[in-house]
């Protein structure tokens, strides 16, 4: 993995994300190690994101490394017009790696061809955010523990979720059953559905929650946007039909965990963060170890 | 008489000494393979024929360029819009080559994304799209990972 940049989760095999996640798993032990001494990591955010932004240099930070960057456009070169090949050629003269967000699709790839450091790709528009993938198998390996035969149920925006995309395609490395739990108009892509039947696995659809419910060991919620839907009334029914409660939780598996990217609005109300099910903000700090265990290998240091 | 049609047929487009004669071209697609292959800019002589009859497809094109040999990647890029072409490369009147169109497997700088939000249209970059399906001809861009249709190509 020495040297090779993460843009998109297929960049990396099976065998190399397990190879991550194991290494995560020391960092859990152990965050902090002074592998990082001497190194200079910028982090390039142009598009605010300070979940991931903090995640990425708390992680650098528990390594001894240094961060240098801009959080969001508007205070660097590019609010002057700059192009991204201009910022990630200079910056490349002052980094050991690049950790980039950008509004725009492709533009981690891009980078990554021109830039003479390695890049991590932290999400570039609706594309790939592959850190977050990373982390989602580190949780769901840690809770269940194991990968394999996992019944995952993936439930809200499944059309437009990221997130849900690049899990979808990672998971179909490990045998997982898939259900998808969405409104029609959000429905996933045929081009996913394509990929898991293509490595011969099955997956269903539904409406409704109610019937994944009792058999899910994860149960992956993401964020409903407004903004998707062009009627208001199709939104406001739609809101309330995944929304999870401390009385859907009950008839659930005992194994069974709740995740979500975050940030939520209100598709799992507040009452089911005191469930030992709920797992989303232990999800989000196992992106440090996992963040530890990808810039460690990238740089060769571990 | 099928000789007498045939020879009818190579009047309508005047036959090339040496050169190349893209045939079978689908009639639709006549003007977007001339600008595929910059014939505008050419100072060969380019002779074409469009709406001729054709026995395998209902209207069919031609192209005959005089003393050009295409290289094999440069002619594969018209394989977007004219899949049924055949390439045939005359020399002293005579037939050497006859060569079937094939799909390339990736499409360097000649189709712009259909994204908005795709980085390459937004920066100066040569667009690069894999063919994921050369028969239903699907392409993905290799910036975005967005997937074309072949309705949705759009030439640069
Ligand atoms: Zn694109």
């Amino acid at each position: 993995m020495k040297n090779k940049s993460l843009l998109s989760i297929n960049d990396y095999s099976k065998e190399e994300h397990i190879q991550i996640l194991d290494h995560a798993e020391k960092f859990e032990k152990k965050p902090i190690q002074n592998l990082l001494n001497g190194y200079v990591i910028a982090t390039l955010f142009f598009e605010p994101s300070t979940r991931t932004r903090l995640s990425f240099e708390s992680a650098i930070s528990r390594l001894g490394g240094r961060v240098i960057g801009f959080a969001d456009s508007s205070s660097s070169s590019v609010s002057k017009g700059e192009t991204l090949k201009d910022t990630i050629l200079t910056v490349s003269n002052y980094a050991d790696l690049i950790v980039m967000r950008h509004p725009k699709e492709g533009s981690a790839r891009y980078a990554s061809e021109v830039s003479p450091v390695p890049i991590i790709n932290a999400g570039d528009g609706a594309n790939q955010h592959p850190t977050q993938c990373l982390l989602d198998m580190y949780s769901i390996r840690k809770t269940q523990g194991t990968l394999n035969d996992i019944k995952i149920a993936f439930v809200g925006d499944l059309k437009y979720g990221r997130t849900v995309h690049s899990l979808v395609i990672a998971l179909c490395n490990f045998n997982t059953e898939f259900h998808f739990v969405s409104p029609p108009s959000l429905k996933l892509p045929n081009s996913i559905k394509r990929h898991i039947k293509k490595n011969n696995l099955s997956f269903q659809e539904y409406y409704e929650l109610d019937n994944i419910l009792p058999i899910a060991d994860i149960i992956y919620m993401t964020r409903i946007q407004q903004e998707r839907f062009s009627d208001p009334i199709e939104y406001e029914r739609v809101k309330n039909v995944y929304k999870l409660t401390p009385d859907l939780i009950e008839n659930t598996k005992e194994n069974m965990k709740i995740m979500h990217p975050l940030p939520r609005v209100n598709e799992i109300v507040e009452s089911v963060d005191e469930s030992s099910k709920a797992y989303y903000f232990t999800q989000a700090l196992n992106g440090v170890y996992v963040r530890q265990a990808l810039l460690t290998s990238i740089l060769g240091k571990i | 008489m099928i000789k007498e049609n045939k020879t009818r047929k190579e009047l309508i487009v005047s036959a090339i000494d040496n050169g190349t004669v893209i045939d079978h071209i689908p009639a639709k697609s006549l003007f977007q393979v001339i600008k595929i292959l910059n014939l505008e800019g050419f100072e060969n002589q380019v002779l074409f024929g469009t709406n001729l009859d054709s026995k395998k497809y209902q209207k069919k094109a031609l192209i005959k360029v005089r003393n050009k040999f295409f290289k094999i990647d440069e002619i594969n890029k018209i394989a977007l819009v004219a899949p049924t072409a055949t390439i045939i490369v005359i020399k002293n009147y005579d037939v050497i080559e006859k060569i079937d169109i094939e799909i390339p497997d990736q499409i360097i700088n000649l189709v712009k994304c259909f994204n908005p939000n795709c980085i390459t249209n937004h920066e100066k970059i040569p667009t690069k799209f894999i063919v994921i399906d050369k028969d239903e001809l699907q392409v993905q861009c290799h910036y975005c990972e967005k997937i074309m249709e072949k309705e949705e190509i759009v030439f640069l």
